[in-house]
């Protein structure tokens, strides 16, 4: 049985309720920060645990977190990023539906930590049922003393509140959420300057996922030094996976570092294997945004190592064989689905959710969505596989945010790895229409190892 | 410092972006987004060079020239291969949903996107889809819509929103459907819109006046002009087409109002058009007209050769005309048509500014002020690029202490607008009724003229603390002194701002008097008196007495001869005042371009041309004279300048032969001879005779289409091109190709560059000067400094609130208070209606609703009834009245009347 440091207690009967998780331990780690250890001591720690950012770029939180200005007289704010709005990622709703105290414990020592008085959850607002909970949770942490004036006599006043985004994709990128936060348009802001400068309202900001603040209640429980000896090298501790597509067992699952992405799938702690027996075609490891990866590289990577459940081992190989960690959302194709469609489904999302500040990316993505559903349709042309190339080749970097990116590389990396299949839709406009490319010459990856 | 562009070195200013520079050096680079006075935002991603981290650097990074500064010894390339298809790949995207539609687009021929196209070589387009398209809106009279061909650079909401002000456009929706818009049809409520047209780098937001006589930007010949519309004295390019003015455009001048127009002065201009013109000669009790100048001029002869002639000058008509009136009736026979009262407000404010002691601020000056104080002038409405001005002090101010410790330069819009968020510069105003400046304002208080000048003198006192007194001041008004006081004594560059509209001197005097206490060792305080008509200033320094003194120069049956130039005397001066003078003249002459109440009074009315048919220099608040050129040619009307009729009846009165051809330049040389504070109006721009390597300057580009075959129901041959003989510009096509003297410009072009943004090959910089120095010379010349004495020792005496009297105050619009703007039918429609305009507690003093009428005597003048608008935020005692609107006659402003309600 691996280490679970946070989803162990999420199915513990009542565990949502205040009693239930302070009897089975809970503020266990709010007391110890905040009577024994001062608001640096618990950086210090964080930067120990080797803790990188759960939001998707994997950024280390102790160094963000030691970035932050301390003007004289000027508040700061701790924001946690609950906007999840990632096509295949949903491990912060799991979270905050099954165990929401575990979240605001983690806010509650994050914001002694960089001295918020008022933080904020800013959440998606299709998770329409979840602020109930959080915002319970709060009422209760507060009635016991958690949160408000002078908790626990440390004279540390704490306020957390919980705002509802609009349902934009874009509000989840830190600084469109900062606008959105402040009653603006969610346009993400150019940087310099940076939210540990000026942020929400001009004040020094940290900008959170709500797996990396669960992540730091363990950490003050077990000390930075031991939760950094879970897992391997740069990926330390455990990792919310939310799995989905063609597999038995779609969820989410808290895994340590250390298992193989082949354990992950066909392990019955896990994914369980594909579904109704069929075989694996490709993976999307890190949510909808990280390159796509063929089964045949996905067990092992270019250099025939066995690619693992980590940071270092997805990213290997780069984006011409490699993938990334992203936010944990680990999408499952199997032979029956089209790459095409797949690729025209995700660039349709990305052109929807353009703030359409920056032209590459706001008229870039919906060029690429007309390509793409032109060929799917059967109408496409040779020359339009390498007009995408051409397209997102020019949109990636070249954007205010990250948004642009994340929509070229998947349309990348399906032309990188399967572009005989989008030939074959254009060669084969009317089969393409009743009939799927399958495997073609992909193997299962399973049998291409053995 | 140093930096290569493509392997070659240039000197550039620091703390300038990659963009300005390569711009400044006079290379093309496109882009869409950055606008020179609102800095960088980085998103059309147009403007993308190389980088290099230094001469061994192969490879390069690709980055927005407008995001980045300029560092010494930096390299970049703009014909670097990746850079120059990603730029091409921009403009093709920015393609993908634009609807081509040149062929019926206002902007065609004058397009940033056109030329921005053409530039980056993007000339096939492999998008084969439906192009989005919108619903367009009407948003007024002012301005047409057509959203379908937007590339989305967010320029219209930055300028509309953060530039000027505005809250009514904003950005809509979003991905690759974001609208530009209101959130429902309507009017757009800035006065400040029309820049739209000039900003938006397509054809979404247009001229729609323009767009009533439509005419290709190049099939237009054009004049460099000046703004007639107020005392700001905007500069300005007339255009015109087939004898009919059709745009007014911006034109640059980097110490007046930059890249930017008011509505009034962008759209006023269809007073020229108008059935009203007078078009003809006109001799009245006489059947038929004049039909031949001899004629004419013998019916004449006897006029103006009466012993007594007087001349009633006009502070919207040229010095060239004043002078000319002058000269005809002698300088003890010239008197300034306008009131008494006016003219000491007028003569208050030129002495102050010349006391030595203040310096008069341009707007430039008052853009960069760090602490702004207004007193007692209703800029937002009297002097809108002022207003403009004003905001962008106090928003710049904020932006650059916020970016102080942040190391942003002030360029990078973004960030600074993040940086200062709702912070804003000093500004206080301090008026009698509330307006959209004050939104804007650290101190907005209304009061009445009388406790506004104590305001001011309590703030004089306080910062003086040995030398004025200042007692009796209640705890509200010393604690807003002492705070306005200490921002304007900790201010590096604080300006004072007021004006002659609330008939105070007391006003104005007090405001110099916190000017000048104010001064530092290093630099005099920067102050501006807002007047109230274009040439009011101008006027002004001829220092003629007040028509009220006209009157008394005629006796009754005197046989005098009036001659009235370009004033329409019933809306300056009250009816029964110029009534008497008009009965007492024998004969009455008239000059002016449109009828009106003193033109029917005329027994001899002279057809007079406007800024677009004539020549003439006028002189803004500021001092600055600056000269309007001809654009519409008269060759076959009657239409002439009034100094020319004025020259004419001159040679008739003095009985020479009449052989002479007065050039306007003749006539600014006397000037400067007789009157030494003209000193330098002839070095505005030079002679008539003036060529450059023996060319005139152009008035046509030379994309001009060519003569036309529309006068060929005349006749089929081609006419001569009208011949400019005042002048230096030609009515043609030949002549100078280049950048003409600033003076001179009238129109931008540059090769490659066929929009507005052409301009920045005019500048020294990008929002520098024009080549050359900007236009316009300054009369009020800098003298050395001197410490004026004060003029208050004691504190300015207090308003007494009676229920009989109440103050009368105009009430001025800033779109409806053009005499001649009020022409433009568009502008009408928004100006506001007639009122008595009153506080509640009056309202409630004089027992009347909204709605109610209210009659408005004043010592016997009855002026009539008007209906009663209560207006919040304006302070009690005080009864304003619409002025300057169509329609609204004189009225003795700053006296007490009485109001009595109708049943
Ligand atoms: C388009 C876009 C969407 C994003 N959405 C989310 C999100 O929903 N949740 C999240 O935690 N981070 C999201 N991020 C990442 C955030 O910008 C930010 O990096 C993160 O919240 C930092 O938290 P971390 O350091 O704890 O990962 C998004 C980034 C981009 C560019
Ligand atoms: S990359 Fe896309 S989402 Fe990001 S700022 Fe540009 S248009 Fe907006
Ligand atoms: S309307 Fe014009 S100014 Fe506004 S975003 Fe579109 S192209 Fe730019
Ligand atoms: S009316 Fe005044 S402010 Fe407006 S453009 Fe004309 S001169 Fe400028
Ligand atoms: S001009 Fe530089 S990004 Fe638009």
């Amino acid at each position: 049985m691996a280490v679970k440091l946070l989803l162990e207690k999420a199915h513990v009967e009542g565990i949502r309720t205040y009693d239930v998780y302070r009897r089975e331990g809970g503020y266990r780690a709010v007391e110890k920060a905040l009577k024994s250890m001062s608001p640096e001591a618990i950086v210090e720690e964080v930067k120990k645990s080797g803790l990188r950012g759960r939001g998707g770029a994997g950024f280390p939180t102790g160094m963000k977190w030691s970035f932050i200005a301390k003007p004289e007289g000027v508040p700061r704010h701790l924001v946690c990023n609950a906007d999840e709005s990632e096509p295949g990622t949903f491990k912060d709703r799991y979270l905050m539906e099954f165990i929401p105290h575990l979240l605001i414990e983690g806010l509650i020592i994050s914001s002694f930590a960089l001295g918020s008085n008022a933080t904020y959850i800013y959440i998606r607002g299709e998770y329409a049922w979840i602020p109930d909970i959080l915002e319970q949770a709060i009422a209760e942490a507060k009635a016991n003393g958690w949160l408000g004036k002078n908790i626990l006599g440390t004279g540390f006043d704490c306020e957390i509140y919980v705002q509802r985004g609009a349902g934009a994709y874009i509000c989840g990128e830190e600084t469109a959420l900062i606008e959105s936060l402040e009653g603006k348009r969610g346009n993400p802001r150019i940087k310099p300057p940076f939210p540990a400068v000026k942020g929400v309202w001009d004040r020094p900001t940290v900008v959170n996922n709500v797996e990396t603040l669960a992540a730091v209640v363990p950490i003050i429980n077990l000390t930075g030094e031991e939760y950094a000896k879970i897992g391997v090298g740069r990926s330390t501790g455990t990792k919310l996976i939310s799995a989905c597509g063609n597999i038995n067992k779609p969820g989410v699952y808290e895994i340590d570092m250390t298992i193989s992405v082949e354990e992950f799938i066909y392990s019955d702690e896990y994914c369980g294997g594909i579904a109704n027996g069929k075989r694996l075609k490709a993976c999307i490891p890190g949510g909808s945004s990280v390159p796509i990866l063929p089964a045949n590289l996905l067990f092992k990577t270019a250099k025939g190592e066995t690619r693992y459940m980590n940071y270092e081992s997805l990213s290997d190989g780069g984006f011409a064989t490699g993938s990334m960690m992203g936010s944990g959302g680990f999408i499952v194709l199997d032979e029956d689905q089209c790459v095409v469609k797949h690729t025209y489904t995700l660039a349709r999302f990305y052109r929807h959710e353009s703030c359409g500040q920056c032209s590459p990316c706001r008229e870039g993505t919906g060029w690429m969505e007309k390509i793409l559903k032109n060929i799917d349709t059967g109408k496409g042309k040779m020359s339009d596989i390498d007009l995408l190339w051409d397209i997102q080749r020019k949109i990636e970097g070249n954007t205010i945010c990250p948004l642009g990116d994340a929509a070229a590389w998947p349309v990348a990396a399906a032309i990188r790895h399967f572009r005989d299949e989008f030939e074959w839709h254009v060669l084969n406009p009317e089969e393409s229409q009743v009939r799927n490319f399958g495997l073609a010459h992909y193997a299962d990856a399973r049998e291409v190892v053995a | 410092m140093v930096i290569h562009i493509d392997n070659k070195e240039y000197n550039i200013k620091s703390g300038k972006n990659l963009l300005e520079a390569c711009l400044s050096v006079g290379l093309d680079l496109p882009y869409f987004c950055w606008h020179p006075a609102m800095g960088s935002v980085g998103a059309c991603r147009q403007c993308a060079v190389k980088v290099y981290k230094d001469e061994n650097d192969t490879k390069g990074r690709l980055v927005m020239s407008c995001m980045e500064g300029v560092k010494d010894g930096l390299y970049l390339s703009i014909e670097d291969k990746t850079a120059k298809e990603f730029r091409e790949q921009v403009i093709e995207w920015l393609m993908t949903n634009h609807p081509h539609d040149c062929p019926v687009c206002d902007e065609g021929g004058a397009c940033h996107l056109q030329d921005m196209t053409v530039m980056t070589g993007h000339d096939y387009r492999r998008f084969k889809y439906k192009k989005r398209t919108y619903t367009n809106q009407y948003l007024g009279p002012l301005i047409h819509h057509e959203m379908n061909r937007c590339i989305q650079c967010y320029r219209c909401v930055r300028y509309y929103r953060d530039y000027a002000g505005g809250d009514d456009l904003n950005v809509f929706a979003a991905h690759n459907h974001v609208y530009f818009g209101r959130e429902k049809d309507g009017v757009l409520q800035s006065p400040f819109s029309g820049n739209l047209s000039e900003v938006c780098p397509t054809g979404v937001f247009t001229d729609k006046t323009l767009k009533e006589h439509y005419t290709r930007k190049w099939d237009l010949t054009m004049s460099p002009s000046v703004c007639n519309h107020c005392s700001v004295g905007c500069n300005t390019i007339a255009a015109e087409r087939y004898g009919e003015l059709r745009c007014i455009l911006n034109r640059y001048n980097g110490d007046v109002n930059g890249y930017f127009l008011c509505d009034r002065g962008r759209f006023g201009y269809e007073f020229v058009n108008s059935e009203n013109r007078i078009k003809r000669v006109i001799i009245r009790n006489r059947a038929g007209e004049a039909s031949t100048e001899e004629e004419l001029m013998q019916h004449l002869q006897p006029l103006v050769s009466m012993s007594k002639i007087i001349g009633i000058g006009s502070p919207r008509a040229s010095l060239e005309s004043n002078f000319a009136l002058m000269q005809l009736v002698g300088k003890q026979n010239f008197y300034q048509g306008i009131s008494e009262d006016e003219a000491h407000l007028n003569r208050v404010c030129i002495d102050v500014l010349q006391s030595g002691s203040v310096h008069s601020a341009s707007l430039k000056e008052i853009e960069q002020a760090d602490a702004v104080l207004v007193v007692g002038e209703d800029i937002w409405n009297t002097a809108p690029m002022m207003a403009l001005a004003v905001r962008q002090a106090v928003v710049k101010t904020a932006g650059a202490e916020a970016s102080q410790h942040v190391q942003i330069p002030v360029w990078l819009d973004s960030a600074i607008k993040e940086l200062a968020q709702e912070d804003k510069g000093f500004l206080a105003v301090l008026n009698v009724s509330a307006s959209p400046l004050d939104e804007l304002a650290t101190h907005a208080w209304h009061a009445t003229p009388d406790d506004l000048s104590r305001a001011a003198f309590a703030i004089a006192a306080y910062l003086q603390p040995g030398k004025l007194q200042a007692d009796n001041f209640s705890e509200e008004l010393t604690n807003q002194a002492k705070a306005i006081g200490e921002a304007l004594k900790q201010a590096k560059n604080p300006v004072i701002i007021t004006g002659v509209s609330s008939y105070n001197d007391n006003v104005i005097k007090a405001a110099f008097d916190i000017a000048a206490s104010l001064n530092t060792a290093g630099r005099k305080t920067g102050m501006a008196c807002v007047m109230t008509e274009c040439n009011s200033m101008g006027l002004a320094l001829m220092d003629a007495p007040a028509f009220n003194h006209a009157m008394d120069s005629v006796r009754p049956n005197g046989h005098a001869t009036a001659v009235i130039l370009e004033n329409d005397l019933y809306r300056h001066l009250t009816p029964n005042l110029v009534d008497n003078f008009l009965n007492k003249c024998d004969h009455i002459i008239v000059l002016d371009s449109l009828h009106n109440s003193t033109t029917e009074k005329a027994s001899v009315l002279l057809p007079a041309a406007t800024f677009a048919e004539g020549d003439g220099t006028l002189v803004n608040n500021e001092g600055r004279a600056q000269r309007f050129f001809q654009v519409i040619p008269n060759a076959d009307t009657q239409v002439k300048e009034s100094w020319q009729w004025l020259w004419k009846m001159q040679m008739l009165r003095s009985q020479k032969v009449n052989g002479h051809v007065l050039h306007p330049d003749e006539l600014l040389q006397k000037m400067e001879t007789d009157m030494p504070q003209f000193k330098g109006i002839t070095s505005v721009s030079p002679g008539h005779d003036y060529t450059i390597h023996g060319e005139r300057i152009p008035r046509e580009p030379h994309r001009y289409s060519g003569r036309t075959a529309i006068q060929a129901n005349k006749n089929v041959s081609e006419p001569k091109p009208f011949y400019d003989g005042d002048s230096p510009l030609s009515f043609t096509m030949e002549g100078f190709k280049g950048v003409p003297p600033s003076w001179a410009v009238p129109f931008f072009w540059a090769p490659g560059w066929n929009s507005v943004q052409s301009v920045a090959k005019y500048q020294d910089e990008p929002n520098g000067s024009l080549k050359g120095g900007n236009p316009g010379v300054r009369l009020l010349q800098d003298k050395k400094k001197e410490n004026a004495d004060l003029f208050f020792k004691d504190v300015p005496e207090q308003f007494v609130i009676t229920k009989d009297k109440w103050l009368l105050l105009p009430k001025f619009h800033v779109l409806g208070s053009g005499e001649l703007s009020g022409y433009t039918k568009a502008l009408e429609v928004l100006s506001p209606e007639l009122f008595a305009i009153i506080s509640p507690k009056s309202a409630e003093a004089l027992n009347v609703k909204e709605g109610d009428m209210l009659q408005l005597t004043d010592a016997g003048i009855a002026y009539g009834s008007l209906p009663v608008k209560v207006l919040d935020n304006m302070c009690d005692g005080v009864v304003f009245v619409n002025a300057g609107s169509r329609g609204t006659v004189g009225m003795n402003w700053g006296t007490r009347i009485n109001l009595a309600k109708v049943n």
